[in-house]
C-alpha cells in the first residue's frame, strides 16, 4: 500500500484501475512485462527504431535544403547512432532477456550513456547530452505512441494516472471513460487545473512522482476531498473507501437540492453565485448547479481546439451558444488572455524569458488589432441576444484601459456603418489582477463599469510566486495577509465608489474563504460550477455580522498559517460535516 | 594518435565509423591515453564515449578477412586528421 497527498482539484472518491499515460520527456519507470508481450515489445521498438530514423532523416533533408548541408550534417551521427548495431543489441537484450517494457530499455540504456558524457572532460562532447538526450526523446516518442488514442477507446472505467497532461489532453478527458485524475506535476491554478475541474470528476495533482511508483492495471483510490491518492490498498483499507464512495454519492445528492434554493445569508442578504466556463456548453452545466449566469467565460479556451484560431463566425456562435445557456442570467466575457502560454510562445520569433511578465493578456491583444477586433465584433455581434458584459485581463494601467475600450468603440462603430445592430450600453469592465491597478482602484473607478477581481494572478504578482512552479508554490496562498487587505481595499473602493465588484478566482470557489469573502463586502462570486453547492450551503448557514466579524478577525493576523487555520476552524464549526 | 584539433567529435566519428562498417572484420578501439577500454569501432555511440580529443593515442585492431587493410585504412583517416575538418564546398 503506498499512500501520497497531493492537491485536490475537484473533490470526490473514486476507485479503479490505474492506467498510466507515460511521457517521452519524463523519466520512465522500471516495468516489466509478462513472457508473452516480449515479441510485441520487440516488435514496438522495431517500429520506433525505424520511425525515427526516418523523422532524423527527414529533418536533416529539411535543413540541407533550407540552411545548407553543414546544419543537416549535425544530424549525422544521430542516425548513426539509431542505426548503431550494438546499442540496438544492448536496448533488445534488455527487453528478451530481463523482460523490461521497451519504453523503459530505450530509457535506461541512453540514460546510461548520458552519464558516461557527464563524466567527460572535453565541454564539446559533454554537450553531446544534449544529443544523446535528444535522441532518447524521439525514440520514445515513437515506443510510446499516441496513447491519447487509447484514452478515447477505454471500454472500462480507469484511473487516469499521468506525469502531466497537456491543457488539449485534459480537453478530451469528457469524452472519455476516465473516472478520475491523479498527476504528478501541476500547480492548483494550471490551466490545466482549471480544465480537470471543469471536467468536474474527482482529480488530485502535485504528487511528486505518482506516476512512476504504479503500473497499469495496480488498484488505485483517490481520495480527492482528503488531497490523498492510495495505490494498491489493503483490503480493510479498500473496504473502508468503497463505504466512502457510497457516502460521497449521498452528499453529492443533498448537495445537488441546493441547486434550486436561493443563495441567501440566514439574515435575508442575498449573494450572486456565478459560474466560471472555459467552453460554451459549459453555461447550461452551471446553471443546472444553480448559477445566476456565468461571471468569466475564458474564451482563450476557444485556441485549444486542434482546429487552431476561431474565426468571426465561430466566436460568435460560441458566445451565442453561451448566452443561450445562461438562461437569461447575466454573461460576463472575458477578451483572450493569451500568452505565456503554447499557443503565443510557438508563434513568436523569440521565445519569451519572463512570459508572465511578457506579452500576455490584453497587452497581446492589443498588438494583435486584427485578432482583437475579430473578437469584439464577435461578442458585440453577440451583445443584442442577452445580458452580456465585456471585460478586459490583466490591466494594469489607466492607459490600457482606454485603449482597449477606444477599441471597442471602433469595432461598434465599423458594425454600425455595416447595418449591425450592437447594443451601445453593453458594460464595459476590467479584471483587477495586477498590484498596479490595484493600487488605482480609486481611479479606475471612474472609468469602468464593473471590477472582477482575478485571484489567481493578483496573488501570483503579489507574492512575486510563479503557481505553475512546483519548487515555490507552496508559497501561492490565498491566506497570505497582504492578499486579504489588498482584497478589502479593493472591495471597499468599489463600493464607495457605486462600482459592482465580484471575485472570481478559484479562491471564490474554496470553501474555507466564503465566509471572509462576504464579510469584506463581496456581494457576487464566480466560481467552477462543481463548486456551487457547498458554497452555497455555507453562505446559507451564515449572517452578515458574523462574517463581518470572522473578516476582521482573519484581517488581524501576521502570517498565512495563523490565517488558515482560523478560517478552516470558522468554517469547520458551519459545516461540521463536510470534509473541509 | 588524433591529429584534427576537435579530436573525434561528431563527424569524424561518422567518417570513422562508416569506414569500419565497410569492413567484415570486427574493429575494435582503444584510447591507450586515457586507459580506456576496448570499444566497438562500428558503434557511434561508443567511439564518441571513447572520448578521443586531439594527441590522444589509439589502438585500433582488427579480426577477421580482411584484418590488415582495415586497421591501415581506419590508421590513416585517423592521423589525415579526417580530412572533413577542411571546410567542403556546399551544394
Amino acid at each position: 500500500m503506498d499512500i501520497l497527498r497531493g492537491i485536490a482539484v475537484t473533490p470526490g472518491v473514486a476507485i479503479g484501475e490505474a492506467m498510466i499515460l507515460e511521457a517521452a520527456d519524463y523519466r520512465i519507470p522500471y516495468r516489466t512485462v509478462a513472457d508473452d508481450e516480449v515479441e510485441e515489445e520487440l516488435a514496438r521498438l522495431d517500429a520506433a527504431f525505424e520511425k525515427s530514423i526516418a523523422g532524423v532523416i527527414e529533418q536533416a533533408e529539411w535543413l540541407n535544403a533550407n540552411l545548407g548541408r553543414d546544419a543537416a550534417r549535425v544530424f549525422d551521427w544521430h542516425v548513426g547512432v539509431l542505426k548503431d548495431p550494438q546499442l540496438r543489441k544492448n536496448i533488445e537484450t534488455l527487453v528478451s532477456e530481463h523482460k523490461v517494457s521497451a519504453a523503459h530499455a530505450v530509457s535506461d540504456v541512453m540514460r546510461n550513456y548520458q552519464r558516461r558524457f557527464m563524466q567527460m572532460t572535453d565541454p564539446l562532447l559533454v554537450e553531446r547530452i544534449r544529443d544523446v538526450q535528444d535522441i532518447e526523446r524521439r525514440l520514445l516518442r515513437h515506443t510510446l505512441g499516441d496513447q491519447t488514442e487509447d484514452l478515447a477507446h477505454l471500454k472500462e472505467p480507469v484511473i487516469l494516472v499521468a506525469h502531466d497532461l497537456t491543457p488539449t489532453q485534459t480537453a478530451q478527458l469528457a469524452a472519455t471513460k476516465v473516472a478520475a485524475v491523479a498527476l504528478d506535476s501541476g500547480a492548483a491554478t494550471s490551466h490545466t487545473a482549471i480544465l480537470l475541474r471543469s471536467w468536474g470528476r474527482p482529480g488530485v495533482i502535485g504528487l511528486s512522482d505518482f506516476s512512476t511508483r504504479v503500473s497499469a492495471g495496480d488498484t488505485v483510490i483517490i481520495d480527492a476531498t482528503n488531497q490523498l491518492v492510495i495505490a494498491n490498498p489493503n483490503r480493510e483499507t479498500l473496504q473502508e473507501y468503497e463505504g466512502r464512495a457510497a457516502r460521497f454519492g449521498e452528499l453529492e445528492h443533498e448537495l445537488d437540492e441546493m441547486a434550486s434554493l436561493p443563495a441567501t445569508t440566514c439574515d435575508g442578504e442575498e449573494i450572486q453565485l456565478f459560474c466560471n466556463v472555459e467552453f460554451p456548453h459549459e453555461a447550461s452545466i452551471g446553471a443546472a448547479k444553480g448559477a445566476a449566469g456565468i461571471g468569466l467565460y475564458r474564451t482563450e479556451f476557444l485556441f485549444l481546439r486542434p482546429e487552431g484560431a476561431p474565426s468571426e463566425d465561430e466566436q460568435y456562435e460560441a458566445y451565442c451558444e453561451a448566452i443561450d445557456g445562461a438562461n437569461g442570467g447575466t454573461v460576463t466575457i472575458r477578451t483572450f488572455d493569451l500568452g505565456a502560454d503554447k499557443y503565443t510562445q510557438q508563434r513568436s520569433y523569440e521565445q519569451e524569458r519572463n512570459p508572465m511578465l511578457g506579452l500576455r493578456s490584453i497587452r497581446y491583444s492589443l498588438q494583435n488589432l486584427d485578432m482583437f477586433k475579430d473578437q469584439l465584433r464577435a461578442i458585440l455581434r453577440a451583445s443584442g441576444r442577452g445580458q452580456l458584459r465585456l471585460m478586459f485581463p490583466l490591466i494594469s494601467s489607466l492607459m490600457e484601459f482606454r485603449q482597449a475600450k477606444m477599441t471597442v468603440y471602433d469595432a461598434m462603430e465599423d458594425l454600425e456603418e455595416e447595418g449591425i445592430a450592437v447594443a451601445r450600453d453593453i458594460p464595459i469592465g476590467m479584471m483587477l489582477e495586477t498590484p498596479s491597478a490595484a493600487i488605482q482602484i480609486k481611479e479606475f473607478c471612474r472609468e469602468v463599469n464593473f471590477v472582477s477581481i482575478g485571484t489567481n494572478d493578483l496573488i501570483q504578482y503579489l507574492l512575486a510566486v510563479d503557481r505553475g512552479n512546483e519548487r515555490v508554490s507552496q508559497f501561492y496562498t490565498p491566506s497570505h495577509p497582504a492578499v486579504l487587505r489588498v482584497l478589502r481595499d479593493v472591495v471597499k473602493t468599489c463600493t464607495r465608489s457605486g462600482v459592482s465588484c465580484s471575485l472570481c478566482g478559484e479562491m471564490a470557489g474554496q470553501p474555507l474563504y466564503t465566509v471572509f469573502l462576504l464579510g469584506i463586502g463581496l456581494r457576487e462570486l464566480s466560481m467552477a460550477p462543481a463548486n456551487i453547492p457547498e458554497v452555497k450551503k455555507l453562505i446559507r448557514l451564515v449572517s452578515i455580522p458574523q462574517t463581518q466579524r470572522i473578516a476582521r478577525r482573519a484581517l488581524s493576523f501576521d502570517t498565512e498559517r495563523q490565517v488558515t487555520n482560523y478560517l478552516r476552524d470558522e468554517t469547520r464549526k458551519l459545516l461540521p460535516d463536510d470534509p473541509i | 594518435m588524433v591529429a584534427n584539433k576537435q579530436g573525434l567529435h561528431a563527424r569524424p566519428v561518422m567518417a570513422f565509423v562508416d569506414r569500419a562498417s565497410q569492413s567484415r572484420s570486427r574493429v575494435t578501439v582503444a584510447n591507450i591515453t586515457r586507459k580506456g577500454e576496448a570499444v566497438d569501432g562500428k558503434s557511434a555511440m561508443q567511439m564518441m564515449i571513447l572520448e578521443a580529443t586531439q594527441g590522444c593515442v589509439l589502438r585500433i585492431g582488427a579480426k577477421g578477412v580482411d584484418a590488415r587493410e582495415t586497421v591501415d585504412a581506419l590508421a590513416a583517416l585517423v592521423e589525415a586528421g579526417f580530412k572533413t575538418d577542411s571546410p567542403q564546398p556546399s551544394d
